[in-house]
């Protein structure tokens, strides 16, 4: 019986190992209680994603190698980020000049909520009666395309908010702008400080206007940004990474 | 060696895999079109007018700077014989034949043969354009295909008034073109 | 100046900035609108990108071609290999006319080359026509974006400005009343002028004509009275069959400014008798671009100026952040390949977001590019700090047990760092945010000491 589920990996980034590591649990506990065979491979490190999109994307050879010795070996590997996944997926093949990864990592390298509709196809039943913020993270939308962007003229679908089309009492927050950059952006946000302060002020300001009780996002990167912003400016926006509260729902 | 030569050499030295060209599907369009050619054309601000409209427009606005370069219009004027396209600058109004509007965006088709003069559809101060209201096509698509083996010199889509919103994104009639459009569906 | 300087500047006149932050996305959204009145419209992107492509794919052949049929048609074909050329060859047409004025309607290619500044070294006044273009001369400013030169200003700059320069009534902010005076004033030049200069939206290879698009109608109030029209064009814009425009013009202003087509589409084949038109191809760095296999596809650019209108950061700084003739995103990736070190910055000034390559009516994947050139500046414009600290960073990650050490270190030292270390002007990210609450143990302590026992 152990041995037809599928082996799955646990991949959390290097910032929510550090810092957030209830978001790491969150998602532990989810798989765990959907009974998934989750393994946690200790040797794990950094995806190389700030390298990378700093320009040393050629200092990150041996992480992305680090990264694939940790995991190639599971089915699949389920990670709390949208962004960390679309660097792996987007970039490893060219950085480490394979392009015979390229199908592994299409094939098993997923963003949580992703995972949970497309592969593990569940239906959360449960409640969660709070008006919900949804900050679509720009690499889970753009790049792993998890919903429809706002500029593009086709049919629309958003995965995150199907995964949730069943649950009780929860309510979206309507925004002015629904998909604009948080302006977090990695190095970006000490680079360019003025704009992506701005940029999160400007976030925050539709969520405030929109009535939110609660900020969530694929990527913790997003809402640290966001809350520090809020907490320097001493408002309070609650924040639960989209784990934390599919963990809740699910007893 | 010559620029010409330079530029050439740069480009051949590069020997790029020529990729192909596609083909640009048939685009259907199931929409009346003359509903929507009078709609973008309003979007324009522009004016669609029936001809007796045409007629007592002109009597109440007293203009006697008018030229009528229209074939499908009976109207005589006596304005001065046009020798140079820098008399036309006290034209207040010119009437022009179209050849064909498209419904998707209210463009309206003329070449050097409906102008004597090019300058003739901007200079003036208000323009009327007469168009046979069978001669609407849906789309820019069918607009090309229907006059791509016409010769011209000159060919002109024009879908409205001049306008600019420069000026803090105010839209404004009339920037350096004609300060509106009548078009008259017969 | 750095992007970052600058629009640190920029955004310190908050109320101001804000309402450009409003403008563009308004401009944005009615692009969004317009788009999706076009049941086709993801389907004509991706025909426009592969006309494209094969476009660059076939540049000599096709423009062997154009010229071919334009000179057929009567119209005098140019080549200019860089700017200097480009601008030694319109002051040539304009000595043979004995010309002192001339007219110009929105080229930016022209800006590109600088053509005004050196026309008028060389005696001859230069009349920008298109409003905005007027406007942003007068104040002897650049064009702040490619569209909308004068987006950056608002109508009182312009009353005053036109008080002084046109004897307008002072204090009158009305749009209608400045662009009358505008229109006044510029018909006069329009009449004086005997040489009128213009851009190309679209070179035709197969008829050996070309495609100008005005709203205003300023280029054709320009040729149509001068007896000579100099029409100014990049090498890459040209497009192969004459039906390949019903894709580019259903594109090209729904994507700029929300319009379903701009009010004017001239289509010059040649010109009217007893004048001339000239039409000077310009390099000026293309094939240089076209060499650059990541960097190519930039070469796509219909100049429609959507990807400004989108992106955070442009409406959040204004073009003259980027100080480069094509700002924004699409700037951000042709201006390194002009100038690598000059535009260093710009490629940085950028969250990768994503939102310019999905409104491209002709699909760049601007953002990859802009990821592209962050690899090619660091290794071109070496750092010596950072790319120690990138080295050192590269050390940690790759090694689990300095990844760890360094993790448990830098937990401890912000804990126990005292605020004033933190939040001072050195520590950027503590300047404007809270730093993160330090967790007693990471994810992998506590699985560690909750699961392990479980493997």
């Amino acid at each position: 019986m152990e041995q037809s589920r599928p082996h799955v990996g646990l991949f959390i980034p290097c910032y929510v190992d550090q810092f957030y590591p209830q978001v790491g649990i969150a998602t532990l506990e989810i798989l765990e209680k959907l009974n998934c065979n989750v393994s946690y491979p200790l040797d794990q490190t950094c995806c190389g994603q700030p390298l990378a999109n700093s320009g040393y994307e050629r200092e990150t050879k041996e992480s992305c190698q680090q990264f694939l010795n940790s995991f190639l070996q599971f089915d699949y590997v389920v990670a709390p980020t949208g962004s960390c996944v679309h660097h792996i997926k987007e970039r490893y093949s060219k950085i480490l000049n394979a392009p015979e990864l390229q199908p592994s990592l299409n094939s098993k390298i997923f963003e949580l909520t992703e995972f949970l509709l497309d592969i593990l196809k569940v239906e959360l039943q449960g409640t969660f009666r709070h008006k919900v913020g949804y900050h679509a993270s720009c690499h889970a939308l753009r790049g792993l395309r998890l919903s429809k962007s706002s500029e593009v003229n086709t049919a629309p679908f958003d995965k995150v908010k199907s995964l949730f089309g069943k649950v009780e009492g929860l309510e979206w927050s309507q925004l002015q702008r629904n998909d604009e950059c948080c302006g977090f952006g990695g190095t970006f946000s000490v680079k360019e400080e003025a704009i992506s302060l701005s940029m999160g002020t400007d976030r925050l300001t539709d969520h405030y206007e929109a009535g939110t009780e609660i900020l969530t996002a694929t990527d913790m990167s997003c809402l640290m940004h966001l809350k520090g912003l809020a907490d320097k400016k001493q408002s309070t926006l609650p924040i639960m990474h989209l784990a934390e509260i599919i963990n809740q729902i699910i007893s | 060696m010559s620029s010409r030569q330079e530029i050439l050499e740069k480009i051949k030295k590069l020997r790029l895999d020529q990729t192909e060209l596609p083909t640009i599907p048939e685009f259907k369009n199931p929409l009346n079109t003359e509903e929507e050619f009078k709609a973008s054309i309003e979007a324009n601000k522009g004016e669609i007018i029936p001809e007796e409209k045409l007629m007592s427009w002109i009597s109440e606005t007293g203009f006697q700077k008018i030229l009528n370069f229209s074939q499908l219009i009976n109207l005589n004027t006596s304005y001065a014989k046009i020798e140079d396209a820098h008399e036309l600058d006290q034209l207040q109004v010119a009437i022009i034949d179209g050849q064909f509007g498209v419904g998707e965006n209210g463009a309206i088709w003329i070449t050097n043969e409906q102008v004597p003069f090019r300058a003739i559809p901007f200079i003036t101060e208000h323009l009327v354009i007469v168009l046979p209201k069978n001669e609407i096509v849906s789309t820019m698509h069918q607009a090309y295909i229907k006059t791509s083996s016409q010769s011209y010199s000159f060919g002109l889509f024009i879908a409205g008034p001049s306008k600019t919103a420069d000026i803090e994104q105010s839209l404004v009639i009339g920037a350096h073109g004609a300060k509106s459009l009548r078009v008259v569906l017969v | 100046m750095s992007h970052s300087k600058a629009s640190t500047d920029f955004l310190r006149n908050a109320e101001h900035a804000k309402w450009h932050d409003e403008t563009l996305w308004m401009i944005r959204e009615k692009r969004d609108l317009a788009s999706q009145k076009v049941p086709e419209w993801e389907n004509l992107r991706t025909i426009a990108s592969s006309i494209k492509e094969h476009v660059l794919s076939n540049l000599d052949h096709l423009l062997l071609e154009f010229e071919a049929n334009a000179t057929k048609n009567g119209i005098q074909v140019h080549w200019a290999k860089d700017a200097q050329e480009h601008n030694q060859i319109v002051l040539d047409i304009l000595k043979k006319q004995s010309c002192a004025q001339v007219v110009k309607s929105k080229s930016i290619l022209t800006e590109e080359c600088h053509l005004n500044p050196f026309l008028e070294k060389n005696g001859i006044e230069v009349i920008d026509t298109d409003l905005g273009e007027r406007i942003v001369q007068f104040l002897h400013q650049p064009p702040s974006h490619i569209v909308l030169p004068a987006i950056h200003l608002k109508k009182r700059d312009i009353s005053e400005l036109f008080h002084q320069k046109l004897q307008t009534e002072k204090g009158n902010e009305d749009p209608y009343y400045l662009t009358q005076a505008a229109r006044t004033h510029l018909r006069e030049k329009f009449l004086k002028a005997k040489v009128a200069i213009t851009g190309v939206n679209f070179g035709i290879a197969e008829t050996g004509e070309f495609v100008v698009c005005t709203n205003e109608g300023n280029a054709d109030m320009g040729v149509h009275l001068a007896d000579v029209h100099i029409a100014c064009m990049g090498i890459e814009k040209l497009i192969p069959r004459r039906n390949d425009l019903g894709v580019f013009l259903r594109l090209l202003a729904r994507s700029a400014t929300g319009q379903a087509i701009t009010n004017y589409t001239s289509h010059f084949r040649g010109p009217e008798k007893g004048k001339q038109i000239h039409l000077i191809l310009v390099d000026n760095g293309r094939t240089e671009q076209l060499g650059r296999e990541k960097f190519r596809n930039s070469l796509k650019c219909i100049r429609c100026g959507a990807c400004m209108n989108t992106c955070p950061i442009y409406r959040r700084s204004g073009g003259f952040s980027y100080q480069s003739t094509v700002p924004g995103p699409i700037g951000s990736i042709l201006s390194p390949g002009l100038d690598l070190k000059k535009y260093s910055s710009l490629p940085f000034a950028s969250t990768l977001c994503g939102s310019c390559t999905d409104v491209c009516p002709v699909k760049i994947n601007i953002h990859e590019q802009l990821y592209e050139w962050r690899q090619e500046i660091t290794k071109a414009n070496p750092n010596h700090a950072e790319s120690l600290s990138m080295k050192l960073a590269s050390g940690i990650f790759k090694s689990p047990l300095a990844y760890r050490i360094s993790g448990i270190l830098m937990r401890k030292l912000i804990k126990n760092l005292p605020d004033s270390l933190i939040y001072n002007p050195w520590n950027v990210w503590g300047k404007g945010r809270k730093l993160p609450e330090t967790p007693q143990e990471s994810f992998r302590n506590w699985y560690l000491n909750h699961r392990k026992n479980e493997q």
